[in-house]
């Protein structure tokens, strides 16, 4: 009855911060890359022949986004009958566009417009314990091309 | 020593492949961030004491493959990647490996 009562109050917790974290985080992704959509990215494996003279240096970003434990409740769930696994499905996408936007601010950084052969790495982090998903990486990572100025 | 993902250096012609060089790095996971990392899985949200031990293990991780580099004699690195594994419920190894050459 003990266990029943502190799983309960532990998915009431994970629902409510986790999903007002998620709102807050994807408002301030979307807000940024609103702000970013100057600088391209291109999965392209080699920038076009045409492109003048540019300096290139590799650029990346990284983040580890944790589940909360109503995600972690809801995904067991999910494992019984199959299907969709929407509360990882947003937690995953979250954590790819945050790294593309920090990648993006270390191209700014550099002065580039640009950025090609855009990679992006996802790791899964295990608890220890019953080896469950407790966050997830992801790093973006890409060649930035910075026009010469003069 | 300049590094690159793309095959090619944009206005620069390589004048010598010299092979591949790699560096990798395995780090475990530090005991207070872990605690930390245990309420999370609560709340959920980012752990920024993991976005930085991995920053700083693939900072690492790349310098070796760097300093492997300019052992033979290499002036860039270019084709890069990097790969992620777990190995342990507590570890993970961190990976760069690309292309050594020589640019004129």
């Amino acid at each position: 009855m003990e266990s029943l009562i502190i799983l309960v109050v532990l998915t009431t917790l994970g629902y409510a911060f986790g999903s007002v974290i998620e709102r807050r985080h994807f408002a301030s992704i979307i807000a940024r890359e609103h702000l970013l959509r100057n600088i391209m990215c291109f999965s392209a494996r080699t920038p076009p022949s045409d492109i003048g003279p540019v300096d290139s240096q590799l650029v990346g970003g990284n983040v580890v986004i944790s589940i909360d434990y109503f995600k972690l409740i809801a995904a067991a769930l999910r494992g019984l009958i199959g299907g969709r696994v929407s509360a990882y499905e947003t937690l995953v996408e979250r954590a790819r566009r945050e790294a593309i936007l920090r990648m993006k601010v270390a191209a700014q950084d550099l002065g580039a417009t640009q950025i090609f052969n855009v990679k992006l790495e996802t790791a899964s982090i295990y608890n220890g314990y019953q080896q469950q998903t407790g966050s997830v990486e992801v790093y973006a990572y890409g060649t930035a091309l910075i026009p010469h100025t003069s | 020593m300049f590094i690159t993902n793309i095959e090619a250096v944009p206005g620069k012609r390589i004048t010598q492949h010299l092979g591949m060089v790699q560096g990798n790095t395995v780090r475990a996971k530090h005991a207070g961030r872990d605690i930390m990392a245990g309420l999370k899985n609560i709340f959920g949200g980012e752990l920024k004491g993991y976005t930085e031990l991995l920053t700083e293990a693939r900072e690492e991780a790349t310098a070796r493959m760097v300093q492997q580099a300019q052992a033979i004699g290499a002036n860039a690195v270019i084709n890069v990647r990097y790969s992620t594994s777990s190995i342990s419920a507590g570890a993970a190894e961190l990976f760069a490996y690309g292309t050594a050459v020589v640019l004129e």
